[in-house]
Formats: C-alpha cells, structure tokens, sequence
C-alpha cells in the first residue's frame, strides 16, 4: 500500500514538473510571437531556461547526492565555450541555426561532461565543506584558464594560443573566436524561447528518471547514510561520480544555450558568484525538488528585474528578500507556524523533499 | 511541494509589492523630469547602461552623473529639445545589459548611451544594430563594440588607438628606452590596449625588457611584478590599467624604492581624484588622457563645479566623456531637424547620417574638433599629461 | 636575495589572509558556519577606521578601537537577526543567509560611501626595514601583521583554553546539545564568538587596507574568498591552521608569480590547493572527524 502510494508521489512530482514548464510555453509563446510581452520578459525568457536547467542540474548534485558544489559555473563556462567554438566553426558547413544549436548544446554537454569526469574523479573522495572548496577551486581555475585563453579559426582548422590573438597565425581568411578576458564575440544569436524549453523538458527528463531510477536509489540512499548504502553492496563512487557528471553535462548544455542567447561571453560571468546564484536556486527551491528548482530559478531570476525601478537600493532590497525567505522558509520558529497553518489545510506531505544532511 | 508554495507566495507577493512601489518611484521620476522640461510635453528618451552596482560601480556611476549633468543643462536652456534621462545597472555583466536594454526599450528610449564598460557594450551593441538605435556610447573602447554596426559610435578613443599612440608618444618624446609592463589580464580595456601596444612598440624600436600581468582577482599584492619589472631594469613602468590597481602599484613601488617613470593611459585619470590619494606618489606620472578636470578653460570649469555640486567629488573621464556624448547628440539631433516625434528608427538613420558627415565637428570637454568615422571610430587627439604638483601639465 | 624578498611579500601578503581566515575559521570551528559575510564585515570595519580618521580627526588607536565597537555591534546584530533563527536549520540554509547578509553589506556600503575608492592612510606610522643596503625591504605593515596575527593567535587560544567561555565555546564546537544540557547558554556563547569574530574582522580591515590601501564596497569580497580557502587549506575550526593556511597561501601566491606565470597565478593557487586537499582531506591542521554510524 505504502509503495503504490510513493508512486503516485512520484509521478505526481513528474506530472507538477512537465506540466508547468509545458504550461508556461502554452501561455508565453504565443504571446512572444503575437509581441503581447514587454521586451523586458521576452528577453528574459531564454535566460530563465538557463538558470532553470542549471539549478534542475545543480540540485542533482546538491539535493540528491548531498554534494555542496561551489563551482557548477565552471561547467557553465565549459559548454558555453565549447558551443559557441563549435557554432562558429560549423557556421558555413551548417547553415541551419537550429541543428546548429543543437549541436553546439550536444558538443558543450559532452566537454562539461568530461570536465565533470576529470573533476569528480578527485573531488568525490572528499566531503562536506572540503568538497565545497575544491569545487569553487575548479571553479576559478577554468575561468581563470578561459581567460587567457585565445582561439581562432581558418581553412585549416581551429588555433589555440595563452598570449593573443596575434599569435594565433591566423591566415587572412580565418576569424577570431575568442580573445582571451574579453570572451567569445560576434556569437550568432540562434537561442530561442522554444529551444530553452526543450532543453528544460531533456532535462527533466534525465533528471528524474534517473533520480526514480536504481541509480537514483542508490544515490539517494549514499546521502542519506554512506555507510549503510556501502554495507548493502553500493558502489560509492560510481554511482556518485555517474550523478556528478550528469550533473556537469546538464550545466554544460545549459551554458552552450546560454552563449548562443548572447552576441558575446566572457570567462569572468560565470564566476563564483554565478555558481553561489545558481544554489540559492536549489536551497530556495527546497534541495531535491526539483519543481521548487523550477520555481525558484524563475521567479528569483525576475525579482532583481522587476526591482529596477528602485535605482540603488535594488540589490539592497533583493539581499534582504533572499535573508528573508530563507529564514521564513528554514527558521525554527517560522516552521512552527507554517506547520500549524499546514495542518489547518492538510497538505499531503511529498517524498524526496527531505531536506539533505551536509 | 510544501517549500514551493511557501517560495511561490513569499517570493512572488514581495516581488510585486516591490515593482509596486519601483514603479511609483519611476513614475516619479518621470513627473520631475517633465517638469524640468517645462510646458513642451514631448522629450527624447535617452536610455543609459553602466554599472551602478558592484566592483565596477565607480565607472558607471561616474558616467551617469556626467549625462545627467548635460541633459538638465540642456533641458534648462529651454529650447525645442528636451531630454528625459534614464539609466539602468547593468552590473557589467553582458546578461544583465541586455536585460537593461530591453528595459530601457520598453520605456521608449530612441537614443541609447550604450554601455559604460566593454564587454556588456559587444553584447549591448549587436542590439542596438538589429532594433536600428542608435548608440554612442561614452567608454566601451574595444573594437569589437563597433565592429561591424554602423549605427554604434564610440565617444572615447579605442584600445588600438591608445596602444599605439602611447607607443609613437614614448618614441617621440624619448621617454625611456627599458620598458617594462604591467597590465590586467581578466580585463578587455587593458588586455585590448597592451596587445596593440606591444606590436607598435615593436615597429617604433622600443625594447620591452618585462611583461607582467594581474587579475581583478589578484588586484591587491603587486610585489612580486614590480620586483620582476624593477629586476629587469626597467626605466619606464607602462600601466595600460584602471586608476584604482595603478594607485596601489605607485603606493608599493614607493615602498620599495622604484622610481621609473610611469606612464598611463585614459583609464589612469581619476588617480587625483581618489579620496585621501597622496598625489605626491603621482608625481611625474605621464598618461594619455583626452580630459583633465583642472584644465582652465570655462567648459571644464563649469562642468566639473556642477559634477562636484552633484556627485560631491571630483569628474573623471567617464564623466566627461558621457557629457561629451550627451552634448554631441544635442547637436546632432539640431543638425539632423530630429524633434521627440520622430521614429526611433528613422532617428537612427538620421544621426548616423549627421554623425559621419564631414561637417559634423564636435567641441566639448574630451577634444576639440571631433569628428567621427563610418566605422563609429572618434578622432580625437589624445594629449600627453604630466602630473606635477598633484595637478596635471600638457606636456606638448 | 630576490628569493628572499619574495618570501618576505609572499609572507606579508600570507599574514594579510591569516588574520582574516581566523576569523572565519573561529566562526566555523563553533558555530558550524560559513560565514561568507566575514569579508565583508571587514570592509565596514575598514570604511569605519577611515571615517574615524578622515572626518572625524580621531587619532589611530581611537579610531581602530570604534572600528572595533561597530563591528562587534554589526556582527551581534547579525547573528541575532540572520542566523539565529536558523540554529536548527541546514548548514547550506544559513550558507545562502551568509550570502544574503553579504549582498546587504556590500550594498548598503555601497548607498552610504557611494563607489568612488577611497585611499586608506596606512595605521602604521613606521617607515619600510631596509636590509643589506636598501637591498631587502620589508614594509612596516607586513611586520606589524605578522606581529598581530601571533597576538590574536596566542591570544585566542589562551582564551579558548583558559577563560569560562572559552571552555563553554569548545563544549558547543564539540556538541551543542550536550553543552546545552551542561548548563551552558549556547545562544550567548554563539553570540560572543560572533563579537569576538567581528572585531578581529575590523582589526584585519584595518590591517588589509594599510598594506594595500584601496577602500571600495567590494574590498572584502575578494580577500574573504581567498582566506576562507586559506582556511579550508589550514584544516578549517583549527586556529594554528588558519594561520598556517593563509601565510602559505600568501607565498604559493608571490612565487607562482614570480617563478611560474603571473597570468595563471590563480589557477596554480587554486591548483596547489586541491592537490594539498587530496592528499590531505581534512587539511593541514584539520581533526580527522570520526565518521557517527
């Protein structure tokens, strides 16, 4: 009885997921074609796909294998960098700005895919606040590599150098594609609202599969007590290291779409601030709900949008919302209150929001 | 899904509250600048993008100040034309200047400012090329802003510009013969002007004996370059760089006893102003820079008396060069028979017209007979200052 | 004697981010936080000194002293209004409030001093040590931080040894029910060791901005990140390590500089530490936890 019950809880959760994301393009892309929305929100729109996916992604590594990453900009950074390289590159041998994407999403994927390989091999085998630092240390390293970092393509393929453009040997026929701190430029825009959220719906897709999943059994259960899930026969490290890098490819497609949403993208974006963003995200949202993920990246993508209006105090007034609902959300005594309102109206409680030990 | 509707609620209630109030606060802001304008109902919207918050805080706000200067100025002398200012933080991040700038396209904005710094004007620039706005922007200095858009102008020289004109004014002037260079990698403006430095310095026959370099994130300690530099015997320190990391490489070099001469570009200018700064570290510093705030002439003086009654400190080049553009619009937009009526679009083609017809020359506080190229390059003269006395010299 | 000197700058530069990392890794050691904001309570601290001195005409001593005041003050306030309420909470929950406070400082730094950087007067009113005929020198400053990294050192561990609350702050560190049920008001104890937090933040502002004298809203932020690592490096809740932590830092930092590559002198920092961090997972001071089955 109790099993059937976690079922539906399960595809309950699968249905909230899919469904608002559909809903939100029913609703915002006919309004988008038709010129209804402002600006403003249009432009946001493949901005929030990003953000969304990243922290779908990023909880992944923090929710459900209990990981605190300081550093999921820097697969960010990878696949944006890898994608837009790529979409460059196939810009004459591709004329579609569609497979183009997609392409370069699939290309910037793979790369962060292999970051997260090299990355997580070392890292998993730390834990807690150690973890945490490596992860932001990775961070830095890849931007601060990225931003020495000098490309340039011509007839006879892509060139690499650390010192400038002109050291690149490029014939008169090449371009450059990226010149070193001031980033990749003169990115053809092909993001689209549609493509954002196609990528949000692959994401959701592998996420919560894998997360219903054995793999996602066991994952869950390595966070919940490590050396209960090794006595049973669980391979730490691989099922951990199989999570991290999904979590790294995921990122990684989330920056290739983000570069190809913007004419130019520089290392320094996607810095230790981006990769703290993006957890406020999946801490906010509730760590291993996804929908709260969702949610969360949206809404606390517009809020500093919407705060314009109030010049310099914005940021002051967006640092005391987020102290705010975190202590609403958290605090000791507010949890009280929010019990007490909850049983008024009985909510049925949701598995998988259990919040993580780290 | 209990966290969800406890975010949902929280978030999304506080959030409109919020932009409530914001728009109240906008809405006021409007009501004064109309009422600054007088009875004429109808302005032109100039929309702005720098960095109002965060490190870079100082650039944007310096450039906001000097534009709103210019506009109430000109709205004071009450004639036909009358602007409405408005500017947006952009956090000099690329995303977020897109983000502003559709912001900025929502209110209306037919005249764009473009952005304060370099890497949010590329991403800013290729907008405004496709919405057709046009933008001239005060400080975005790489190539790469203009490249390409015939509708973005720069009002500030660009980083090829500066590298090369500092190489030609140490060759000619024979200001030293050991160079050595200590720049900011993580930054485009710096990396822009030291690659383009090195190359000319190259044809010019100056012998660079040291490279070093920092980033925003090592901007503290610079130990270790000025021993490398001062190791290598160089007798002249070039600082393609920011006021703010070249006052505390004059701070450290006096601590250990290294006296080359320095030599800046535009970006140095503002060393004077910084709060508390000992000027007498400055001494003898040379730098390219197209604005001095104590130059005696009545434009400088009035600007920098008004800038120091508004910002309480005194203008430095982004400033100046954020007026200039302002003023440069105003005259422009005189030329051009362009009234608040008028299209965004066609207001565009209009100033991109007037902008790059030879006849078109601009005095203001950053040059002399200005003019533009089709490229949306300026030409301007560049003047050699040196720093005596804590106040700057022309050197010609 | 360039080696030499490198090590001197690598070390005044490493004192620098001890005397930060202490109090991040004292914060840590007993309350079980990060607390992000550290850095950024430095800065206040630093823009007090200044104000002190500038405007108000306040000599030094007086000056770091109401620096102190206001920054002890800041972080009560803090800890009681911010983190206090998540006592119970996640260790990531109050992480995002750190993080939260830490936008607040900076942008309420940012209204109240507006974002024109302001140069910091040195507090140390010596000239430079010049050795072996002007050959070596070593800044005032950097002695003087050295000096008072091994006071607050000494002192923090005699204090944490010695006095009453001391003891009750290692009693909490070590488990803070069992400390509640000892008698011992945890509150009270969380909340001193956030004052005692606060004002070695002002002293290490004051400090910071003597050595490298540019004061804007963002001065700490930057520094916080790089102690915070010295400290994680050092073994984090460890008190020597903290110290050992941030001068190591400091000299990987000046010689990959200057032997390696000033461009990529971040990444072989970072690097460095990762490798110190794989060997040893806890850090170099760091208490090997046992793990509770």
């Amino acid at each position: 009885m109790k099993k059937i019950r976690e079922l539906n809880s399960f595809t309950r959760t699968n249905i909230a997921c899919y469904g608002i994301v559909i809903l939100a393009f029913v609703v915002l892309y006919p309004l988008q074609s038709a010129g209804l929305i402002s600006h403003s929100i249009s432009g946001q729109l493949v901005p929030i796909c990003t953000y969304v996916v990243m922290a779908i992604s990023l909880n992944l590594t923090v929710g459900f294998l209990g990981e605190l990453s300081l550093g999921h900009a820097g697969f960010m950074s990878v696949g944006a960098f890898t994608g837009v390289i790529t979409a460059i590159s196939l810009a004459a041998a591709v004329p579609s700005p569609a497979i183009r994407l997609v392409i370069a999403i699939i290309v910037g994927g793979l790369f962060a895919g292999v970051a997260g390989l090299i990355i997580g091999i070392p890292v998993l085998r730390l834990k807690g606040d150690y973890l945490a630092i490596v992860t932001l240390a990775f961070g830095e390293i890849i931007k601060n590599i990225i931003n020495c970092l000098y490309v340039g393509i011509d007839e006879s393929g892509l060139h690499f150098s650390m010192k400038s453009d002109a050291a690149l040997g490029l014939s008169d026929m090449g371009r450059v594609i990226m010149k070193g701190p001031q980033g990749a430029v003169g990115i053809t825009k092909t993001a689209t609202f549609l493509s954002g959220i196609l990528l949000i719906l692959f994401a959701l897709f592998i996420v919560l599969n894998l997360v219903n999943s054995k793999t996602g059994r066991a994952v869950t259960a390595i966070r919940d007590n490590r050396i209960a899930a090794e006595s049973v026969g669980i391979g730490i490290t691989r099922y951990k290291l199989t999570a991290f890098i999904i979590s790294a490819m995921l990122a990684g497609m989330a920056g290739a779409l983000y570069a190809q949403n913007l004419s130019a993208v520089a290392a320094t974006k996607f810095d230790f601030n981006t990769s703290i963003l993006i957890l406020v995200f999946v801490v906010l949202g509730g760590m291993g709900n996804i929908f709260g993920s969702i949610i969360a990246a949206s809404l606390l993508y517009m809020l500093p949008e919407l705060l314009r209006g109030l010049a310099d105090y914005r940021m002051l007034i967006y640092a005391v919302i987020l102290i705010f609902v975190m202590i609403a959300t958290n605090g000791t005594r507010s949890k009280l209150i929010i019990a007490k309102i909850k049983s008024l109206f009985r909510f049925k409680k949701s598995p998988g929001e259990g919040a993580a030990n780290i | 899904m209990k966290k969800l509707t406890k975010i949902l609620s929280l978030t999304a209630a506080m959030a409109m509250a919020v932009s409530a109030l914001a728009g109240c606060g906008a809405q006021k802001a409007t009501e004064t600048a109309d009422t600054a304008a007088g009875t004429s109902a109808a302005v032109i919207k100039i929309g702005g993008i720098g960095p109002l918050t965060g490190p870079a805080a100082i650039y944007g706000n310096a450039a906001k100040t000097g534009a709103e200067i210019a506009v109430e100025e000109i709205n004071a002398l009450g004639g036909d034309i009358q602007f409405e200012l408005q500017y947006e933080d952009d956090e000099n991040d690329a995303e977020k200047a897109v983000n502003a700038y559709n912001k900025l396209k929502d209110w209306g904005m037919q005249v764009s400012l473009g952005c304060v710094t370099t890497k949010p004007c590329i991403a800013v620039s290729s907008e405004v090329f496709s919405d057709r706005i046009f933008a001239l922007t005060p400080s975005a200095s790489s190539t790469d802003v203009i490249e390409g858009k015939d509708n973005m102008f720069q009002m500030c020289f660009t980083d090829p510009n500066q590298g090369i004109a500092s190489a030609e004014y140490i060759k000619s002037q024979n200001l030293g013969t050991k160079i050595g260079i200590i720049y900011n990698n993580s930054d485009a403006y710096s990396t822009g002007i030291y690659n383009k430095f090195v190359a000319e310095a190259q044809t010019q026959g100056l012998e660079i004996v040291s490279t070093q370099t920092f980033t925003d994130d090592s901007a503290n300690d610079f130990s270790s370059q000025l021993n490398a530099v001062k190791a290598a015997g160089a007798d002249l320190l070039y600082l393609p760089i920011y006021y703010t990391p070249a006052s505390l490489i004059l701070a450290q070099a006096d601590k250990m006893q290294y006296a080359p001469k320095f030599f800046g570009v535009d970006g140095m200018d503002g060393i004077l102003t910084l709060e508390n700064f000992d000027t007498s570290l400055a001494e003898g510093v040379i730098l390219l820079t197209p604005f001095a705030p104590d130059a005696d002439d009545e434009l400088t003086k009035k600007f920098v008396e008004a800038y120091k009654a508004k910002a309480g400190d005194v203008p430095n080049q982004f400033a100046a060069d954020a007026y200039d553009c302002v003023y440069s619009i105003y005259e422009a937009i005189q030329k051009a028979g362009i009234t608040a009526d008028t299209s965004a679009a066609d207001t565009c083609e209009a100033l991109v017209a007037t902008f790059t017809s030879p006849e078109f020359v601009y005095d203001g506080l950053t040059g002399t007979s200005v003019t533009w190229q089709t490229t949306g390059e300026v030409s301007k003269k560049p003047k050699g200052m040196v720093i005596e006395n804590g106040v700057y010299v022309g050197m010609d | 004697m360039t080696f030499i000197s490198n090590l001197i700058n690598g070390i005044s530069l490493g004192s620098v981010y001890a005397i930060i990392a202490l109090g991040y890794t004292m914060v840590y050691g007993i309350a079980k936080m990060l607390n992000f904001a550290h850095g950024d309570v430095i800065m206040i601290g630093a823009y007090m000194s200044f104000c002190a001195t500038t405007y108000l005409h306040l000599p030094v001593p007086a000056a770091i002293f109401m620096a102190m005041c206001v920054c002890t003050i800041l972080g009560i306030v803090i800890e009681g209004l911010a983190y206090k309420p998540l006592r119970r909470a996640t260790s990531l929950a109050v992480l995002i409030t750190a993080i939260g406070v830490s936008y607040f400082l900076q942008n309420i730094a940012l209204i109240i001093w507006g974002s024109a950087p302001k140069t910091f007067s040195s507090v140390v009113p010596f000239g430079s040590l010049r050795l072996f005929g002007g050959e070596l020198i070593i800044t005032a400053e950097s002695i003087v931080t050295v000096l008072a990294n091994i006071v607050i050192m000494v002192g923090l561990a005699i204090f944490t040894k010695k006095s009453k609350m001391g003891k009750a702050m290692r009693a909490v560190s070590e488990d803070k029910d069992a400390a509640e049920l000892m008698g011992i008001n945890v509150n009270v104890t969380i909340s001193v060791t956030f004052a005692i937090g606060s004002a070695l933040a002002a002293i290490a502002g004051v400090l910071l901005c003597s050595a490298y004298p540019v004061l804007m809203p963002t001065t700490g932020a930057m520094p916080g990140i790089k102690a915070f690592t010295a400290a994680v490096f050092g073994g984090i809740g460890s008190i020597p390590g903290a110290m050992l932590g941030g001068i190591l830092l400091g000299i990987i930092e000046i010689f990959s500089k200057s032997y390696i590559s000033t461009q990529l002198s971040d990444a072989i920092v970072f690097g460095v530490l990762i490798v110190v961090l794989l060997v040893k997972p806890t850090g170099l001071l760091g208490k090997k936890i046992a793990e509770k089955v």
